[in-house]
């Protein structure tokens, strides 16, 4: 009886050790499967990410990649998984590729543009800077003084 | 000319990116599985006669034949809607059938078929809808057409409409086939 007792007592934080290392990993799994949804569209609502949405597809693919997860399956390899079944359009971030080019080169293209036109415009002015010539002055003085040149 | 000339481009070109952009439909996202041969699976059956207990459909089960995979399920509403042109299409023989039962209850599907028709040549049942996650379905109705080495060659998103079936579906199981 004191034998048991004492095995008991022993035994107990054992299993709470074994525990807590299965809530941590719980933990870690939970963190990286909340990391790869975040930046997976929900092709059903598609303004929600996997993570935030509760729809039934969402739901089983969040399963989906806790599966992934547990097996070992890196983060990229999850990712790669996804965009064989759902295309690039389930990723938040474009990947760069040919196809993407404009939608990523895009932005920094029209502002080389505004640029060019601005500066263009800037050299035209200065160029149109209107210098007075002495007969352009005489015009003015008559002008303002009322009297016919 | 130049100072309207290159505004009326700018607008112009504006004009044709969102007209172009604006007019096409959000939830029909290119497949990255056409091309791709389809992913292989084994399911039971739909039918629950005691003749076909313990049936399975793989779709290698179709090798050297060009066939359609509709999936579908008995809460999708607008499966309704395609289900009288799959059944016109089963009438007319052209190709193989095959339902993929989606997400969905046994006794629920088959009452549904019964009530509106069985255009299957079979139905596979992914109760959990995992075969759907391997073939990208995040809509329901879903239809593949694939060919005879197995590869899929369309996929429609949504209900099939007879427009879709006459002017590319038919068109190309025919081609498909010969």
């Amino acid at each position: 009886m004191a034998l048991a007792a004492l095995v008991l007592m022993l035994a107990g934080p054992m299993v709470h050790a074994a525990e807590s290392k299965a809530a941590a990993d719980e933990a870690l799994i939970e963190r990286r499967l909340n990391a790869i949804s975040e930046e997976l569209r929900c092709l059903v609502c598609q303004n929600e990410s996997l993570a935030g949405s509760r729809a039934d597809l969402a739901i089983d693919l969040r399963r989906e990649i806790r599966t992934l997860i547990v097996q070992g399956k890196s983060d990229r390899e999850i990712t790669e998984f996804m965009v064989a079944r759902y295309g690039d359009f389930i990723l938040y971030r474009p990947p760069l590729k040919a196809t993407t080019i404009l939608l990523w080169a895009g932005p920094f293209l029209i502002v080389l543009i505004g640029l060019a036109v601005l500066f263009r415009n800037l050299k035209r002015r200065r160029a149109d800077d209107p210098t007075l010539t002495e007969d352009d002055r005489q015009k003015a003085a008559a002008l303002l003084t009322g009297k016919d040149a | 000319m130049m100072r309207f000339l290159l505004p009326l481009a700018g607008f112009l070109a504006m004009a044709i990116f969102l007209g172009v952009g604006l007019t096409r439909n959000p939830r029909e996202v290119p497949s990255p599985l056409v091309g791709k041969a389809a992913p292989a699976f084994t399911l039971p059956q739909l039918d629950a006669r005691p003749e076909a207990a313990g049936k399975t459909f793989s779709p290698a089960d179709m090798q050297g034949k060009v066939w359609l995979l509709n999936v579908w399920a008995s809460w999708c509403v607008s499966c309704k809607v395609e289900h009288p042109h799959l059944v016109d299409f089963a009438k007319a023989g052209i190709a193989p059938l095959v339902g993929l039962d989606y997400k969905d209850q046994r006794e629920d599907a088959l009452a549904w078929l019964k009530l509106h028709g069985d255009p299957y040549t079979l139905s596979a049942y992914d109760r959990d809808g995992r075969v759907g996650i391997d073939y990208g379905v995040y809509g329901v109705p879903e239809t593949y057409v694939i060919d005879k080495a197995g590869v899929i060659r369309y996929k429609q998103i949504g209900p099939v409409t007879p427009e879709v079936l006459k002017s590319k579906i038919v068109p190309l199981v025919r081609e498909l086939q010969r």
